[in-house]
């Protein structure tokens, strides 16, 4: 313990640059492992495809024109010989979405059921795509009409496999699922379903942006960061490979010359986007919803890069028939495999056990930190024991000075979560703004107002702060972040890694005597949310779009509006999170330093 | 002193009350950390509900609560949420006033000792003086009733807010010294969970050092107090459990409410360790590890009476989390109950090792059920191993946090005897070794 005391600093700067160097050595090849097939009722089976083709897409195109998708739909699913529902769903969003246009939302769900003909009808597998007014994904609508009239003609079903098209992408899926197991967790309006299949086991989303597909995207990152069971990754490498067809994760290809410079960064590349994605904790595609009734969902998205190399439609059916058959050999549902995971390419991933030391090292200098007050606090109270008890004295008092700033930082993240919505009327009312931007710009002003509020009122309230106050208050802060850090980080991990790369170094090394001005400034700059910013900037760069300061002001705008509205429509959590506990949080660091 | 008490009663009544009032009601009592088999609210009303129609409620295998407790509720479940706060506010009270009458006994022990010279010249700095123990049953109330666990509890409605208040007013009474009121006390309380029979051994303890009987096989009158108080517990005992009989008209209740806590045959996850164990193990050693499963509560009395028999009080408090963590049922409602007693003894503070590290291992702890529950109920990524992960590294923390104590109890009543600066026989400082 001494020793640990002593060396604080020193182990503290170790244990950082340790954890940055240890997540950054995961994208290196040799420390990651390959990704096998565990399940072994989808391991050494033989399917033999043959293949859908024929893509009536000129119909989907037509009546999109007409604007009557769903009635056609119907017909069409119909006539391959479907059980054929519809569902209708409206829901009024809390403020408009300005990045997809929409505030009122009204739609229709269109799902066909094609009946296991070899077993009781328990259980289910999906096959869903998104297809809206004015969509360009015809394409997925069609080979999902044609994927329908080839199973149907098969026997070998042991599951019911249900086509969903759903409009307005998330909220149709949303409305669907929340109908297919009668819950009702966002306040959706929408119509009970008439038909439905056994538990669903696993689904996958299909969206085909445009005609000519040069390469398949896999898209894994849900909802909360919830990732689906690696095998399912697995399976669709493992299709792809077998037919030939070109894959990738995050947009990017894989390489084979891990030991060059280029592959290792286009590696640390793939699994920064993945952590990056995994962060924001939304669902990059339709198959995120899934994921939180306990169903292994994908999206498959096709992508044209203007290769040469290109995809037929065929090929694509053909893959989509092998995925499904194999999932339709399951016996239970597919747990084998990992569920906590990183990809630095398709074929290689990086389990929990590999990437939590770098996550735990940062947690460690925060409880070293605290260590380190616990003693400096411990060896003044018991020399002061000998005459006569005085350290029991301030721990009254203490407890006040500690519990005041503690009350006012979560006052604010309350005002932080609650207001920008409510206040939204307002604010149009007395600005020139519209409801979305009144909304974002509330939050960014409680949230700088929160800066000048805490240590003022801790002053108005409770006078001069002493020395043991804000050791107490550190002390307290800093085990706070520890745990509320680890639990972001089980059920997000990038989210809980991001978060702590920003906030350790300053919220370990803060005192109120080090040079106010300065010390601000590096605290505002690593504040949640210049991380987001950052997180903005990063993001462009690594998607090869880069954008210049003022676009990245208004995509960071636009990130934190559609947080906000992730959070009332679908439950993700990442807001409430940043708004209730660690803003909170950070705030009682920003106090220690302004402690007079 | 009443005004701090009353304030304290006010704010902790308020908070349940607006707890009560929320939508997280709700949710807490479906929590398995909360209310286990044993004590759940939504198995009373079933209970109440079975009784209503005139069918055993023991018919089935959702009830377990004693028959007291159902006609208990009988006549007041339209008050439940208003009986479980006052439940804890007796429990409070109960807790302050006992605390306040041992630091008295405490304070004129010492004052007789002191003025007896029997303390080693630097030991005066142990001693302990009234102005810092003034406080100390203010605090213990407010550990008991401002405690997150506690006030889980209460809003859960888990009945384990009733016993809690039972063994509450038992160490009143027997602090107190009225022996009769504490038999029967320990009587019901045992007839509500069994467990603080153990609890036998330290009141026994202390009636007979309050009586200034010597604990000795040989003395008469040793047998005769012990004998009466025995006769005192069973007898009453006996009573109870034959008027739950004339209640119900069965014997339903003995398999349904003792048999379930001794064969642990509901494995729903909670914050103990029984539940695991039982759910991989295989079928033909069940028996034998209950036992030893079992054994665990009961055991560790006869050591720690015999060497905590001159500290009665550390002893109930010892006995008490003992139970709350090897019972088969735990909830934190149990641990809330011993750690009410912490203020008690903040002497300690100065020969505690541990306490940094024991009380992040509980923080932590504390908020990684939810987030690990989550992870294998809901979003089925995690599974139960890292849940009984968990569990495993609170009841480490918490056995680490009581024999911490007891270690520092019994090195301050060595330093107590022996004085504070110990000297090997060489002359270079020596340290105490817990054995």
């Amino acid at each position: 313990r001494g020793l640990l005391t002593r060396l604080n600093t020193p182990i503290c700067i170790v244990c950082y640059l340790a954890a940055i160097v240890w997540f950054m050595g995961l994208a290196f090849e040799p420390f990651t492992l390959r990704t096998d097939m565990s399940e072994n009722a989808m391991g050494s089976t033989m399917v033999l495809l043959r293949g859908a083709s024929a893509v009536p897409r000129q119909g989907v195109r037509s009546s999109q024109k007409t604007g009557a998708v769903s009635t056609w739909l119907v017909k069409a699913m119909q006539s391959r010989g479907l059980e054929v529902f519809t569902q209708s769903f409206s829901r009024k969003l809390p403020f408009p979405d300005e990045n997809k246009e929409r505030y009122m939302v009204r739609g229709t769900n269109v799902y066909g059921i094609l009946r296991a003909p070899r077993a009781p009808r328990t259980e289910a597998l999906v096959i869903s795509a998104p297809c809206s007014p004015g969509d360009s994904n015809n394409q997925a609508v069609g080979l999902l009409l044609a994927l329908a009239q080839y199973f149907r003609n098969q026997v070998y079903w042991a599951k019911d496999i249900i086509f969903l098209v759903n409009e307005h992408d998330l909220m149709g899926t949303q409305a669907w699922l929340e109908a297919y197991h009668h819950t009702n967790i966002t306040g959706m309006e929408y119509s009970p379903l008439q038909g439905r299949g056994g538990s669903i086991q696993a689904a996958l989303s299909l969206e085909l942006s445009s005609d000519v597909i040069t390469s398949l995207d896999l898209i894994l990152d849900g909802l909360n960061g919830q990732l689906p069971n690696l095998d399912l990754a697995n399976l669709f490498y493992a299709f792809c490979q077998k037919l030939g067809v070109l894959c990738t994760i995050q947009g990017k290809l894989q390489r084979n010359d891990w030991d060059t410079a280029e592959g290792y960064t286009h590696a640390a590349q793939t699994m920064m986007l993945m952590v990056l994605k995994q962060a924001c904790g939304r669902s990059w595609g339709d198959h995120g919803l899934f994921l939180r009734y306990h169903i292994e969902a994908a999206s498959v998205r096709g992508i044209n890069s203007f290769r040469h190399y290109k995809t037929d439609a065929a090929t694509i059916g053909r893959l989509l028939e092998g995925m499904v058959r194999k999932l339709n050999n399951l016996l239970e549902r597919l747990h084998q495999s990992y569920f906590f995971y990183l990809l630095p390419s398709l074929s290689r991933f990086v389990s929990i056990g590999c990437y939590m030391p770098a996550f735990g090292l940062l947690v460690v200098i925060l409880l070293l930190r605290a260590l380190d007050l616990w003693v400096h606090l411990g060896a003044p109270a018991l020399a002061a024991v000998e005459g006569v008890t005085e350290a029991q004295q301030p721990s009254g008092p203490a407890v006040l000075t500690v519990l005041t700033p503690v009350v006012i930082s979560h006052l604010t993240g309350v005002a932080l979560y609650l207001l920008p919505v409510h206040l939204q009327e307002m604010a149009v009312e007395h600005f020139p703004v519209s409801e979305t931007e009144a909304v974002v710009l509330t939050a960014v002003a409680i949230y700088t107002t929160g800066l000048a509020l805490p240590h003022n009122t801790q002053r108005l309230l409770s006078g001069e702060g002493t020395e043991q106050g804000w050791k107490v208050l550190k002390l307290t802060a800093l085990l706070y972040l520890a745990v509320l850090l680890g639990c972001t980080a089980l059920i997000n991990f990038s989210l809980g890694f991001v978060l702590a790369v920003t906030l350790v170094p300053i919220t370990a090394s803060m005192t109120p005597h080090m040079p106010k001005a300065l010390s601000a400034l590096v605290m505002v700059l690593l504040s949640p949310a210049f991380t987001i910013l950052y997180c903005v900037f990063i993001y462009q760069e690594l998607i090869e779009a880069p954008v210049s300061v003022s676009e990245g002001w208004m995509l960071f705008l636009s990130v934190i509006s559609q947080g906000i509205l992730d959070h009332a429509l679908y439950g993700s959590l990442v807001y409430p999170l940043l708004a209730l506990f660690i803003y909170p949080c950070w705030l009682m660091f920003w106090n220690i330093l302004f402690w007079s | 002193m009443a005004a701090p008490l009353t304030l304290l009663l006010i704010v902790a009544v308020t908070i349940r009350a607006v707890l009560f009032r929320s939508s997280w009601a709700e949710l807490i009592s479906e929590r398995v950390e909360v209310v286990s088999p044993l004590n759940a609210w939504k198995r009373v009303v079933e209970g109440l509900a079975l009784l209503d129609l005139g069918v055993s409620p023991y018919s089935g295998d959702v009830f377990h609560e004693t028959p007291f407790m159902i006609y208990l509720f009988h006549f007041v479940v339209d008050y439940a949420e208003i009986v479980f706060m006052i439940a804890d506010g007796i429990t409070a009270v109960a807790l302050y006033l006992s605390i306040q009458t041992y630091n008295k006994n405490v304070f004129r022990k010492q004052k007789y000792a002191l003025e007896s010279d029997r303390y080693p010249a630097d030991c005066l700095e142990l001693l302990r003086s009234p102005k810092e123990m003034f406080y100390i049953p203010l605090k213990v109330a407010m550990f008991y009733l401002l405690n997150p666990f506690t006030i889980l509890s209460c809003v859960a409605k888990s009945t384990c807010g009733l016993n809690n208040a039972i063994i509450a007013l038992f160490i009143l009474c027997t602090l107190k010294g009225s022996a009769l009121l504490s038999g029967i006390l320990l009587a019901l309380a045992t007839y509500q969970s069994i467990y603080p029979l153990t609890l036998f051994a330290p009141a026994l303890l202390f009636f007979l050092q309050r009586l200034y009987i010597p604990v000795n096989l040989r003395r008469s009158s040793f047998w005769f107090f012990t004998l009466q108080y025995a006769f005192i517990y069973v007898g009453s005992l006996v009573v109870i459990t034959g008027l739950s009989f004339f209640l119900l008209g069965s014997w339903d209740f003995i398999p349904s409410v003792y048999g379930f806590i001794f064969s642990v045959p509901d494995l729903t996850p909670n914050i103990g360790l029984f539940w695991y164990f039982f759910a991989e193990m295989f079928e033909h050693f069940r028996l034998f590890f209950i036992c030893v499963f079992q054994i665990n509560v009961f055991f560790y009395t006869i050591p720690l009476s015999i060497k905590l028999k001159e500290h009665p009080v550390f002893l109930i408090f010892m006995q008490i989390a003992i139970i709350s963590i090897f019972k088969s049922y735990p909830t934190v409602g149990d641990v809330a109950l011993y750690m009410a007693f912490l203020p008690a003894w903040s002497h300690l503070y100065r020969f505690l090792r541990n306490i940094f590290l024991v009380s992040c291992v509980l923080l932590a702890c504390s908020a990684l059920f939810p987030v690990l529950w989550h992870l294998w109920i809901y979003a089925g990524s995690a599974n139960s191993n890292f849940y009984y992960a968990i569990t495993l590294l609170f009841n480490f923390g918490q056995i680490l946090l009581v024999s911490d104590y007891f270690y520092a109890y019994l090195r301050r009543e060595h330093h107590l005897t022996h004085g504070l600066y110990l000297k090997k026989k060489d002359g270079t400082e020596a340290t105490l070794v817990l054995k």
